[in-house]
This record gives structure tokens, sequence and C-alpha cells, in this order.
């Protein structure tokens, strides 16, 4: 059985220029110990996805559709019952290290706030898990680095200090957002690692643009754009055997693949094209994908793809 | 055209300024006139101070810096306002380099407005404008936006018609492609290539991604703890020095 469902995830968002399809329709399992890749660009809504599932979003967001998390719809919970799954059971690695720890409060006290919240540990014991899960994500001299504010940490350690207050609860489901962004080529390396490590026996969802660390850490990936899941499939399939036009214009605009950019821009969620939403930038372009919107069809082993060149 | 010797910058830092950090230590290379040049390292190597350093934005703790055979590091406050014209700087974040409450078209309209090339009637200031703005892939009705209405994909190319407005002959690009993903990555970085050869430009590109340095460079050189380790052809660095590629399993 699958440890989350998501079906028909519709995450809108009312504003006065009207209505901001962020995500629109999407269908994604996570099954126990898989570690889920959603790659796109910014603003394809992905981060959306992953703050819908713990529903960190705005009240204002329109949130539509069922997420079923052990048997359980998510979207359904009273907010308290919310606050206890979220945090213990799924936690959510926050994008930007720098802006998501509190800058006034010592590393080791953010990370034993959350163990006394979730698992009433008393204030010493808490913070001995605190050093003991530091060590965990292989921060040297744990015990001095807790007692240090995160503008002492570099951005190596304090994207630690983000994985290690992640992982203080003991979640099965993992929400990564963008855990290797701003990170020079070694560290990066080392994080990567470092995730792998911690979710061996864990599942994770990993938001990323970047093809490498997906490639790296991923069972299989989701590519997204504008608001909709257009390829997925196992990660080696989609990357060495990319079939939707926007994945193959994807890798080959990476630096080692030549930096052949695809054209255009990605439409304005507000406004999107009343087709195939890629329809505009792409090269295989027919009249039907003008107008015409493509559903996901299967191909073979698990692939499949949102595409009429495929149906 | 660029020259360096022994160029060095130490932070002085910690009670009674005892402790220094040599963010740049004893640095000496050149650059030839239309080559681009990449500086790879690490972050927290000093590749920042350095290209800040060519354009004196920051002043040097010793050494000296050659431009076009003029020392620049000698140049006293008003020759250096004169020399900068010559001199530009793309910067990381492309939407805190512009003003946040210029639109688009007076941004790029400035330099031609402070007379730097010569004087201009308002008409010519805004043909020039719009050729700018179509040289580097934007539309008139940018125009009349503010840079929080485009995206950090299309601010960059705004600074990039801002430098052209300039005319520069010497551009200083660090790291102009940090903060936008990978698509819009390659649309700037190839935008660049062919700004340089249309207007032979010299380039010295930072970056701390060993891929994207070999793409874009003639010659490359490695920096590390404030010292140029390595320095030469792109393709051998590239080589030499794997330990500054990240693992890409996309490569095979």
């Amino acid at each position: 059985m699958n440890l989350l469902n998501i079906h028909e995830l519709n995450t809108y968002f009312p504003t006065t220029d009207g209505l901001v399809k962020a995500v629109d329709h999407v269908d994604l399992q996570i099954a126990d110990s898989e570690k889920v890749g959603l790659i796109g660009e910014t603003g394809c809504g992905k981060t959306v996805l992953g703050m819908s599932i713990v529903r960190l979003l705005d009240s204002s967001a329109q949130i539509n559709g069922r997420i079923i998390y052990k048997g359980r719809d998510i979207l359904g919970l009273a907010e308290e019952d919310m606050r206890s799954l979220r945090g213990r059971e799924i936690a959510m690695i926050l994008q930007n290290p720098t802006m998501s720890l509190n800058p006034v409060m010592k590393v080791g006290d953010q990370i034993s706030e959350v163990i006394r919240l979730h698992q009433g540990l008393d204030k010493r014991a808490a913070k001995k898990r605190a050093v003991e899960i530091l060590e965990s994500v292989s921060i040297a001299d744990a015990h001095r680095r807790a007692n240090q504010y995160p503008h002492e940490f570099s951005g190596g350690m304090r994207e630690r200090a983000m994985i290690a207050i992640c992982l203080s609860c003991d979640p099965t489901l993992i929400i990564a957002d963008e855990p290797t962004k701003g990170l020079d080529a070694k560290t990066k390396t080392q994080i990567i690692q470092l995730l792998k490590d911690v979710t061996k026996d864990r599942s994770m969802l990993m938001i990323t643009h970047d093809l490498n660390v997906a490639a790296s850490i991923c069972d299989r990936v989701a590519v997204m754009y504008a608001g909709e899941i257009l390829e997925m499939g196992k990660v080696w399939d989609v990357l060495k055997k990319p079939m939707h036009p926007y994945t193959r214009g994807f890798i080959n605009s990476l630096p080692c693949r030549g930096l052949k950019p695809i054209r255009g821009s990605s439409p304005s969620l507000i406004d999107l094209p009343s087709g195939c939403r890629f329809c505009p930038r792409c090269d295989c372009a027919t009249e039907a994908c003008k107008i015409k919107h493509p559903e996901m069809t299967p191909a073979d082993d698990g692939h499949s793809v949102r595409c009429f060149l495929y149906t | 055209m660029i020259e360096v010797c022994d160029l060095k910058k130490y932070f002085a830092s910690g009670l009674l300024q005892k402790h220094c950090v040599k963010s740049v230590d004893g640095v000496s290379f050149h650059i030839a006139k239309g080559e681009t040049m990449g500086l790879v390292g690490e972050s927290g190597c000093g590749k920042t101070t350095l290209g800040r350093l060519l354009l004196r934005l920051i002043e040097p703790t010793s050494g000296q810096i050659f431009f076009d055979g003029t020392e620049i590091t000698k140049l006293n406050r008003r020759e250096i306002r004169r020399i900068r014209p010559h001199m530009q700087m793309i910067f990381q974040d492309p939407d805190s380099s512009l003003n946040p409450r210029m639109k688009i078209g007076e941004s790029i309209a400035e330099p031609f407005r402070l007379g730097l090339n010569g004087k201009f009637s308002r008409r010519e200031i805004r043909d020039r404008v719009l050729e700018l703005i179509e040289t580097v892939g934007l539309n008139p009705e940018h125009v009349n936006r503010y840079p929080h209405q485009l995206s950090g994909g299309q601010n960059q190319r705004v600074v990039l018609a801002r430098i052209l407005a300039i005319n520069p002959d010497f551009i200083v690009a660090d790291e102009p492609t940090a903060s936008l993903d990978i698509s819009v990555q390659a649309q700037i970085l190839n935008l660049i290539l062919d700004l340089k050869d249309k207007y032979d430009l010299t380039l010295l590109f930072i970056s701390h991604d060993m891929e994207i340095v070999r793409h874009m460079s003639d010659r490359v050189a490695v920096m590390k703890h404030g010292q140029i380790v390595d320095i030469g052809d792109a393709e051998r660095i590239f080589k030499t020095h794997q330990d500054l590629v990240v693992d890409s399993p996309l490569l095979i």
C-alpha cells in the first residue's frame, strides 16, 4: 500500500488579477521507503504542492482533492490533529535555511523545541537528544555548536541543522524543498550523501530543479510544469529516455548537455493556454495541441506522459 | 587588457583588529583583450572579492592592477570615476541590482542621460533603449514595468541592457545565473556569449560551477584560500580539477 496517495489535488489562490492555479489536478503516489523527486522550474507550483501536503499554506488558499496519508485524508483533519501529524509523522525541510531558522534562537534550542512539543521530553533530556541529532547529521563538536546561533554556522551547516530539526521526531515522510540550493559542489555532494543516509528507511518527496540531485537520490521523478505533472516514471527512465518535449528541453539546457535553452518562458498561472500548457514553447506542437488538453497516458513500465505524441 | 600583480586584500577582524582574513593573498594574472577568463572556486575562496578589487569597488591591501596600461590602483576618486564606464559588473542577484523605484526603461536610459558616451536627445535615448531591449530579448512593453513585475531572468536581461548602454570594454560577471533556473540560466549564458561577440567584450566570469565556467571561458583560473592555484586552458583545467565538478550522473 502507498504511504501517501494524492488524488486530483487542486490548490488555487484567489488574487485581484484572477485565480492562480498553482497546483492543478495533480495525482502522485509515494510508497513506503520510496524517494520521489518533484522537478520543475521556479513558479511551476512544486513548493505549493509540498506545502499543501503539510497544510502550511495561507488560509486564502483553496485546496481541493484528496491527500491520503496512511489511510487518512489529511485535508479532512482538524487543525489540532494536523498539528500532531506535522513534524512528527510528516516533516518538512524548508527552503533557504538562512531565512527558515530563527536568527535569535540557539540552534540546539530550535531542535529541542520540536522534541519537547512532540515527545514531551523535559528540557534537559530534549537538549541531550538535540546534541545527538546534530551529531547524527555530522556536525562536529555538536555540544558547542548546539549553543551557537544560526549566523555562526556556514551555509552547509545550516542545511544540516534544518535536516536535524526535520529528523528530530523520527518522521516517516520527509518533504525536502530545494535542500541543495545555493551550496557549492563539495557541500552539495555531502548534503546529498547525508540525505541518502537519513532516508534509508523513510519516504521522501524531494522538491528540486537540480536534475543531478534528483538522479542521485530518487527512485521515481515527476516533472511539473505550470501547475501540472507532465511526465512521471523511474528516475533513469525519465532522465535517459525523456518523452515529453519539455523534459527533453529541460535536460538539454543543463551545462553538461551544451546549455541549449527552451525558447520563451513559462506561462502565467492565471492565464494558462487552453490546450497543452507547453504548446507555445514546443517544437513538436500541432494544431491539436493548441485546442485540446492532453491527459496523462501510461507508456511502459510505470512511465507516463501528458503529450499527444504518445497517444 | 587587464594585468594584476601580487594583489592582496586582507580583512581585519577581531578585537584590536589582530586577526586578519586573507581573502585575496598574492594573486597575479592577466586577461587579454577579447578573452573570457573564468574564475572558479568553492564558496568563500575569495573569488567575489577578487572581482570587486579589479573594478576597485573595494580597496586592495597591496598590489597593482593595470587596465589598458593605466595603473588603476594609483588613481584618485575622480580619475577612477572617469574610467568606471569602461569596466562594469554583473552581480549575482538581478532583483537587487536594479533600482526598485525606477521603470525598466528609465534604468536603461540612465547611462545615456548621464552622458557617458556623448550627448543624446530624448528621442535618440528612447530609440537606443528600445534597440537595447530588443538586443537582450525583452519586449517593448517591458519598458514601463518595474523590476518587481519581471522575473529573475528578465531582470538579468535588463541588467545586461543597462551595462551595454554604458558600453564598457571589460565586464566582471559574478555568478550571473546563481539565482536563476536551469533553462533560464542557459538562455542568459547564451545571451552573454552572443553579446560578447557582438560588442567585442573582455570578460571575467566568476562561478563555482566548473561546467558553466568551462562552457563560457577561454582560460580558467582556479582559486583556493585566496590564491590562484592553477591557471590555463579551459579544457585542461576542467580535466585536472575534477574535484570542483559536481558529480553529474547525467553526463553518462
